[in-house]
């Protein structure tokens, strides 16, 4: 999971977009090495990421860009 | 299992590794002759006590009719998501619910990629679109990022648009696109398992018409979406009959939301007998590891696969997943001592 905002608001799981303090993550754990971020951290949306040779960006509509 | 040049079954009624080696050392080795279907079989069924003489045959193959250059790749998603198909391995599909969103990148930003993949030493671009086929609007930023790029950068750049008119076709090979990738993607026995929205004869046509037009032909597919071994030696013998340019080797990488999302993974040993098979189906081509390779064999992958046929990689991230560091793949060939190789050695 992306480190969380300077506010500490990283609520929801970046790969799953459920709440990041459930329990259930451990796929999410794994898969995070090799997958972008898709789900906003602060709010769950589903992110437009673009994935290029060496890196990502992801921005979500009410957050903004983030990127690798 | 002993390796024995006399034995001709183990217990199961599979033909010995010894036999079948024995045939593909004289046949693909010394001849250049890809195995046929059946024999790619038998290769397929060998024990994994097996394992290793089997690499190191594909890995003389290799070296013996392609040599010890290996061809470095970058490829970028020029339009992600949206698509109207339902391949069932496809996070990229519009029917499948899956947590890829549409998006569109500029010139700017492809020229910037492919100048970042040539630093890597990589001769080969492709731009990739997730489509049934390129519409105005596609074909048209096609046309500026090729132009855009070949201003910029050395390097030659193929394309992967989806199912193309004889037109487009032509388009495509005047802007200066060296090589089209369009996977058949499994066997035509096992297509309609994997796709319904179009045929496996719809896509056959594209590499007829690309071949014509004289690009390059780039075509593979994914092995571990749940075909038989005769299926997969099927794929091979018909990848074999289409004499491609390129064959780029996926392994199933079950994307979230999609039909084959909770298919598991192949195991290391199947992935590796199946690029040794597909070298010795086809012994000249270059064979490409692609994408699920990090995940279907590790870090060690990498080093046993370059070691057991493969002799192209894609380096860096994929379509919609991350890669290996690029460096990682970089360094490795420098350790094996295959260089990489140069523009003007292309095909």
């Amino acid at each position: 999971m992306q480190e969380p905002a300077a506010d500490g608001a990283a609520q929801f799981c970046d790969q799953c977009g459920e709440p990041a303090a459930t329990a259930g993550h451990e796929r999410c754990a794994v898969r995070r090495s090799l997958e972008p971020p898709r789900f906003c951290p602060q709010c769950a949306r589903r992110m437009v990421v673009q994935v290029d040779p060496f890196g990502w960006q992801a921005r979500c509509s009410r957050h903004g860009e983030t990127h690798s | 299992m002993s390796i024995s040049t006399t034995s001709t079954s183990d217990r199961a009624g599979n033909p010995a590794a010894g036999d079948i080696l024995a045939t593909a050392r004289g046949q693909v080795l010394e001849r250049g002759e890809g195995l046929t279907r059946e024999q790619v079989l038998q290769v397929l069924q060998l024990p994994d006590e097996s394992l290793d003489d089997l690499l190191a045959l594909a890995h003389d193959v290799r070296m013996r009719w392609c040599g010890p250059e290996v061809e470095v790749e970058g490829i970028i998603s020029l339009k992600t998501g949206g698509c109207p198909e339902d391949c069932h391995f496809c996070s990229q599909s519009g029917l499948f619910a899956s947590p890829v969103r549409a998006a569109w990148l500029d010139v700017p930003m492809l020229v910037e990629a492919a100048k970042q993949t040539a630093k890597t030493g990589a001769t080969e671009f492709c731009i990739v679109a997730a489509v049934r086929g390129p519409d105005e609007r596609l074909m048209n930023q096609v046309a500026a990022g090729v132009a855009a790029i070949k201003d910029a950068v050395d390097i030659n750049v193929a394309c992967s648009l989806g199912m193309l008119s004889e037109d487009q076709v032509t388009r495509l090979a005047e802007m200066g696109v060296h090589r089209y990738n369009h996977n058949l993607e499994t066997a035509r026995s096992y297509f309609t398992n994997v796709v319904t929205t179009h045929t496996w004869e719809e896509r056959w046509e594209t590499l007829r018409l690309v071949r014509e037009a004289g690009m390059e032909v780039c075509c593979g597919g994914i092995v571990g979406m749940g075909e038989s071994l005769e299926q997969r030696a099927e794929f091979a013998a018909q990848l074999a009959e289409l004499t491609p340019d390129e064959v780029p080797l996926n392994f199933l990488n079950p994307r979230p939301g999609t039909p084959f999302g909770d298919l598991e993974q192949m195991s290391g040993p199947d992935a590796l007998r199946t690029v040794a098979a597909f070298r010795l189906a086809m012994p000249r081509t270059v064979l490409r590891f692609a994408g699920g390779r990090e995940i279907t064999l590790g870090d060690l992958g990498a080093r046993q696969g370059l070691l057991g046929g493969i002799n192209a990689v894609i380096v860096g991230n994929y379509l919609t997943t991350l890669g290996r560091p690029a460096e990682s793949d970089i360094d490795l060939l420098g350790e094996l001592q295959m260089p990489i190789k140069a523009l003007n050695e292309t095909l």
